[in-house]
């Protein structure tokens, strides 16, 4: 165990060492590793905020669904009163216009009733002119016996 | 070298344990010391070339991965090195932390720095006694062509007690530095002087915690010193073995990877002990005591 100079070569050297370790090897590692450590928290803050708004809008969506529905059934509801109310709408309409129909038919037949029996007239007079022509072998005057066979006719 | 038969074990222990030593020989000439005894007489103003090459070798290696390490260190997705150096880097972060109360930019990079220095030094123990040596002699007597018996080559640094204590020497005068820059000048020897029995019991107190505080450093450097050297030798002794019959040489290989297995926590612990103890006594220097 003899002492020499290796001791100070030893000293010197390690001061070198520890002063190169403080300037270049331990400031950038201790930061990266900080950095490191602020961005893991930064995550986590994150991350809970981000459960924190998905929460809510959670509960936001919920709302609207259940406000959504309540409005599709309202809507629901009414439109099937309006088809209630057009349907009876539709009823009347349709009554009424048979009620048309059946009044514009009903007229229409009285008229062909009443033509056919114009028309029946004439034929009737014709024909009773012509029969009593042959029963009376004479002519007649039509002028002259035009009243006695309207009242026939009238008769008819 | 175990096979040497000129060699007995005594001088195969003393040829591991003697440092290459370079300085002035007793002749006046420039050079290695072939002995241990001419390495003592080279005096103070030599230097072991061998333990000196492998504290630098080893503690530029240490530098130039954990440099590479920290110029691309990101906060992002760190790599594998950057994910191994960080680990080490936050574990003496919280030994400092737990410690060390003050605030001072130098403790943690110093404390890093003497753990990871200081167990790579302790490391070379693990590797085998007689390999690198062996290379040595081959390279000095092939290439330089010196006498083969008078390489010597030690390579686990720590158990040269100069290594040691040139560790402890620094932080030795960066506590006293702090001690005098926190406390000041007075109040330094204020503490050394009236405590802990007083004014009236200055020379007690002078002698007591002069003693505590020289003990610092010749302890912090005597345990390493001490286990590390102890280590070796065993190491040694188990090598010795092989050359004695196949059943020694077998058993001795049992020994040597029990050894080795159990050595491999002793020089993470010495490594740790040596870190600690000097966060702890920065610790102290960083304190007012009243």
């Amino acid at each position: 165990m003899n002492f020499n100079a290796t001791l100070i070569g030893q000293m010197i050297t390690f001061a070198v060492f520890v002063w190169f370790v403080m300037k270049f090897v331990w400031p950038p590692l201790i930061n990266a590793l900080n950095e490191r450590r602020a961005k893991i928290a930064d995550g986590l803050a994150a991350a809970e905020k981000g459960k924190h708004e998905q929460e809510l809008a959670k509960k936001r969506a919920t709302e609207q669904l259940q406000e959504a529905k309540q409005q599709a059934a309202e809507i629901i509801s009414q439109a099937q009163k309006r088809a209630n109310e057009i349907v009876e709408e539709a009823k009347g309409a349709a009554r009424t216009e048979g009620e048309r129909i059946k009044e514009a038919a009903r007229a229409e037949i009285d008229q062909e009733v009443n033509r056919a029996k114009e028309q029946l007239r004439g034929q009737v007079s014709t024909i009773a002119l012509a029969g009593a022509e042959k029963v009376l072998k004479k002519e007649i005057d039509a002028k002259a016996h035009s009243q006695v066979l309207d009242e026939l006719v009238a008769q008819i | 070298m175990a096979s040497g038969e000129t060699l007995t074990s005594g001088s195969y222990i003393t040829h591991h344990l003697t440092n290459l030593t370079f300085g002035q020989r007793a002749d006046g000439s420039w050079g290695f010391a072939h002995s241990a005894e001419q390495a003592a007489e080279m005096g103070f103003w030599a230097i072991n070339v061998d333990s000196m090459g492998w504290s630098i070798l080893l503690g530029v290696l240490f530098i130039w991965l954990f440099r590479k390490a920290a110029k691309s260190a990101t906060s992002d997705n760190p790599g594998k090195l950057q994910n191994f150096v960080e680990w080490i880097v936050e574990f003496i972060d919280s030994s400092v932390r737990g410690s060390f109360s003050a605030k001072n930019d130098l403790v943690a990079p110093l404390a890093l720095t003497i753990f990871i220095w200081v167990f790579m030094m302790n490391f070379m123990d693990l590797i085998a006694v007689d390999l690198l040596p062996w290379l040595a002699q081959l390279f000095a007597e092939h290439v330089l062509g010196a006498d083969p018996h008078h390489v010597y080559f030690k390579v686990v640094p720590t158990t040269d007690p100069n290594i040691t204590f040139g560790l402890a020497l620094g932080v030795f005068v960066l506590m006293l530095y702090y001690s005098i820059k926190i406390k000041g000048v007075g109040g330094f020897f204020g503490e050394l002087a009236f405590q802990p029995f007083g004014k009236l019991g200055m020379p007690v107190n002078l002698l007591l915690e002069g003693v505590s505080l020289i003990s610092k450093p010749v302890s912090l450097a005597l345990r390493l010193f001490g286990n590390m050297y102890a280590g070796e030798v065993i190491f040694i002794l188990i090598a010795i073995m092989y050359s004695a019959g196949w059943a020694l040489g077998i058993f001795g290989g049992f020994l040597q990877l029990g050894w080795a297995i159990f050595h491999i926590l002793i020089i993470t612990l010495q490594a740790f002990i040596f870190m600690t103890l000097t966060i702890v006594y920065l610790d102290m220097a960083h304190q007012e005591h009243h």
